[in-house]
């Protein structure tokens, strides 16, 4: 039997749209795979952000007592708040107003607290029942209470309304962060707490109100409620500032250098590799760097943020020199033949022509540098910056911790269900701080592109 | 005066010597009537810059010198007995106590006769050591700005001499990165010996236990500091996170560059590129309240035990963090191959995924091998995930479900709390800190030289 011309024809045309068939489908399956990549990518941005913002945005507003509060000149017997008399010296009258806060302190403060809160629900309680009433509130509202009368000592006498955060469990408790069904050797608070706080919350004396604490206070170990960024904010900010001062100009006078007046030698190339290196070392290695020489070697304090300020800025050069290096190549040699031609000389080509319109690509480059370093925590716990600091520093030579360690510090902290969401109300504000300065980047690079 | 006073008042100056030279230079022209080598500023530049360098130059070498200057006088002037009684050391910790003293900060104990004796004469040596810094730099400064000021003739070539300090303090900027790398391996390799000291690098490097037992130091007991569990458990943990990242990452690159439309590769891109950005605290974070519950979850549904904490939690959540990583550099890469390529196998009938699974992708490879490594690197080095969600178990076994330990969870642990630079237990972080710079370092110098290789092909 012999097949004809046309048979063959006809065979050979349906096995090679058979193959095309099988081909197109891998085709289609190729593609749907890239698709997928990206959509996977992007998904996962996606959940991050939704599981931050979930567990963050709840822990922005806090249980909050709003209620009258009588200042009973019974319990506050105090004198009068010492004036500075004329012909005193200051130091004098320094003594004695830090003898009237002395005097201040002593007040039983937390005596008109518990009085309020009987009033409010309406009963007469036994001593016994102290310890239960006053884990209401965070421990450190009596102290709050104390700093608002020394300010204004005409408060004696008068009943006032004031907004005194709840304790951290009852805060849990009342946004249902902790199963209510839990017996009751497994709550936090006793039943008689948790019957008060429901009871407060139903009459609106609690409310959730937006945490101010967490942007005015600081850390905090005794009263959890009341713990703030402040103190991680000002560290970070400092040390951001030590970053931008050193390492900006110091990259961009390298990145100048290397570029546009370095020799092609040996030492510029070995410079170059280096760093390109640098840029990839591990930040750990730049906190033993720290560790060793700013510490151990050169004497600088622990924890401050001068110190991380100076890790930084090695840790950023390599990332500031690359992107002004980028940025100046990209800028066509005719502007440099221009400058030249009508008699610059070659530092005033750079200066008057080359870097102003390099500028915007520094700017940008320099921006991301210094987000990246503002994120970065590995290196600052070799240098002791996870240390417990309770005040705001007020030069970069103070003890302080800094936003990212701050969160370190928060996700290991014992009362889980209060600082997860803590945790992540900071995160989103480092976040926050991280996105802006990455949308102020792009707004310089889209706002000064050039084509050439 | 303190020292930022000085400098500030130093900087003061110099801001009027710059202003006498430019003024001087106007007279100057007008005075001959003839046109100036320089315009103005460059003779107010070169005239602050004579009145300020000398002044700032001394005073760097001043605030070098002098405490040691004075250290040694002070310890000259001591009882000779007492000297000789003392260990290197004990005078150490002795002339600290007595500068805290003289510096008028409280030491413990309040301090000894002697001590408060060799205080008062240190703070007297520094009082005198301050007014002749002060005195010695007004005279530098004032000597300098005359002398500069003087010169100003217009022959002199002022614009040259300021480029030529600008150049240097360009070339000296550049200086600081190799100075960093120079300052990292001394004191890691430093530490690194004084380690070796306690512990042979035999047992460092091929031990199977890590057992650091806490630091006494004075004891036997300096516990087991094998490498292999921690090199172990980094290998792990990264390579779980490059199965992760690079299909993820290869595949989204190879989308992005050869099928998205222009709209989703504007919107897609920034935003993959978002996770480039985010702290690895907030990935570490993320990875112990959502990841690691998650996955522990899954486990109870198919019957494995997978831990919260474990090196596939903190291998999956890193993958994630280099995707972008791995995306970025493989897109360069793949849309640097030439056109003519794609143009040519696209002619010869192959369909566009042919085209580049075996024209473009071979051609990128080398290219591609070396992003990867650049990702390896990244991984090996990365902190803070493996701090949260690894869980800290410096053990040697095969199971991604059980928590381990890698080099770096191990340097943070050995560095924070009670540091004493002296025991082995916190000098073994800077043996291992070199290990892993030794280890990035190799990766990173193969990847760029692989990178660069394959770039000049198509130049």
């Amino acid at each position: 039997m012999s097949i004809t011309i046309e048979q063959r024809r006809q065979h050979r045309l349906m096995t090679i749209e058979k193959s095309l068939a099988t081909r197109h489908r891998k085709e289609k399956r190729f593609r749907r795979l890239g698709l997928t990549a990206v959509m996977t990518g992007m998904i996962l941005v996606a959940i991050l952000f939704a599981s931050i913002l979930m567990r963050g945005v709840p822990a922005f507003w806090q249980a909050t007592f709003f209620m009258e509060l009588y200042f009973d000149p019974e319990v506050i017997q105090l004198e009068e708040k010492p004036e500075r008399a004329s012909g005193e010296s200051q130091s004098d009258f320094n003594q004695r107003l830090s003898a009237w806060q002395t005097q201040a302190g002593l007040v039983n403060w937390q005596v008109l607290i518990d009085r309020a809160l009987e009033d409010k629900l309406s009963e007469d309680l036994e001593p016994s029942q102290l310890r239960d009433l006053r884990a209401l509130l965070a421990s450190n509202e009596r102290f709050t209470l104390r700093n608002k009368f020394m300010d204004d000592p005409s408060l004696l006498g008068q009943t006032i309304e004031v907004k005194m955060l709840a304790s951290a469990n009852v805060d849990v408790w009342l946004k249902g962060n902790i199963d209510r069904d839990l017996a009751d050797a497994r709550q936090q608070l006793s039943a008689q707490t948790r019957a008060w706080a429901d009871h407060l919350y139903d009459e609106g004396i609690i409310r959730n109100a937006f945490s101010t604490a967490l942007f005015l206070n600081t850390d905090s170990r005794s009263s959890p409620a009341s713990a703030g960024l402040a103190g991680a904010f000002m560290g970070s900010l400092f040390m951001m500032m030590i970053v931008i001062a050193l390492s900006v100009p110091l990259g961009v006078a390298s990145a100048v250098y290397l570029e546009e007046f370095a020799p092609r030698n040996r030492l510029t190339d070995i410079i170059e590799i280096n760093i390109n290196n640098l840029a990839a070392v591990p930040s750990i290695v730049f906190g033993l760097l720290g560790a060793s020489i700013f510490i151990g070697y050169l004497g600088l304090p622990l924890s401050a943020p001068l110190v991380g300020g100076l890790v930084l800025t090695l840790m950023t050069l390599p990332t500031i020199i690359i992107a002004t290096r980028a940025s100046l190549r990209s800028i066509p040699p005719s502007i440099r033949q221009a400058a030249l031609g009508i008699g610059a000389s070659k530092v005033q080509t750079v200066f008057h022509h080359v870097l102003p319109i390099a500028l915007p690509g520094i700017l940008t480059g320099s921006i991301l540098g210094v987000a990246q370093a503002l994120g970065e925590t590995a290196p600052l716990l070799l240098i002791g910056m996870n240390a417990f600091v309770a005040n705001v520093p007020s030069t970069p030579f103070e003890q302080s911790a800094a936003l990212p360690v701050q969160i370190y510090l928060w996700q290991g902290n014992e009362l889980r269900n209060f600082f997860e969401a803590r945790t992540s109300a900071a995160i989103i504000v480092l976040l926050a701080l991280m996105l802006s300065l990455n949308a102020l980047a792009i707004w310089l690079r889209k706002k000064f592109e050039t084509r050439w | 005066m303190t020292n930022l006073a000085l400098i500030a008042t130093l900087l003061m100056i110099m801001a009027l010597a710059y202003h006498m030279g430019l003024t001087r230079s106007r007279a100057v022209a007008a005075e001959h009537d003839v046109r100036m080598h320089s315009r103005p500023g460059y003779y107010g530049a070169l005239v602050a810059l004579w009145c300020g360098l000398p002044a700032l130059a001394l005073f760097l070498l001043w605030s070098f010198l002098a405490p040691q200057l004075i250290e040694m006088l002070v310890t000259h002037q001591l009882p000779a007995d007492m000297v000789a009684g003392m260990s290197d050391r004990e005078l150490v910790t002795f002339l600290r106590r007595v500068t805290a003293l003289a510096n008028e900060r409280s030491v413990s104990g309040g301090g000894t006769p002697e001590e408060l004796a060799a205080a008062v004469h240190m703070a007297r040596l520094q009082t005198f050591e301050n007014l002749s810094l002060v005195a010695l730099m007004a005279v530098f400064a004032v000597t300098g700005l005359v002398v500069a000021r003087r010169n100003i003739s217009p022959q002199w070539r002022a614009r040259n001499q300021v480029e030529r300090v600008i150049t240097i303090a360009l070339a000296a900027s550049s200086g600081v990165a190799i100075f960093t790398t120079v300052g990292i391996v001394l004191s890691m390799l430093g530490e690194t010996l004084k380690f070796f000291t306690f512990i042979s690098p035999a047992e460092f490097f091929l031990g199977t236990t890590w057992n650091p037992r806490f630091s006494t130091s004075g004891t036997d007991a300096q516990g087991e500091f094998g490498l292999l569990p921690l090199l172990w458990g980094t290998m792990m943990v990264s390579a779980i996170a490059l199965l992760v990242a690079i299909p993820v990452g290869l595949m989204t690159a190879i989308y992005m560059a050869e099928y998205a439309p222009p709209w989703l590769r504007n919107v897609a891109k920034p935003i993959i590129e978002i996770l480039a950005g985010i702290p690895t605290i907030v990935y570490g974070f993320f990875a112990l309240i959502v990841i690691g519950p998650f996955l522990s979850n899954i486990g109870d549904l198919i019957g494995i035990n997978i831990r919260t904490t474990s090196a596939l939690t903190a291998g999956l959540v890193m993958g994630i963090m280099i995707i972008p990583f791995v995306s970025s550099l493989s897109d360069d890469i793949i849309t640097q191959v030439p056109k003519s390529l794609r143009d040519g196998a696209l002619g010869l009938g192959a369909t566009k995924s042919e085209t580049i699974r075996q024209v473009v992708l071979p051609a990128a490879l080398p290219g591609i091998v070396g992003a990867f490594l650049l990702a390896a690197s990244r991984a090996i080095g990365e902190t803070m995930i493996v701090v949260l969600a690894a869980g800290n178990n410096p053990v040697l076994h095969a199971n991604p479900f059980e928590a381990v330990s890698t080099i770096t969870v191990t340097i943070v642990n050995q560095l924070t709390g009670d540091m004493d630079f002296a025991s082995p237990q916190s000098l073994v972080a800077f043996a291992l800190g070199l290990t892993l710079f030794v280890i990035t370092l190799g990766l990173n110098v193969i990847a760029l030289i692989v990178v660069r290789k394959y770039r000049q092909q198509y130049e």
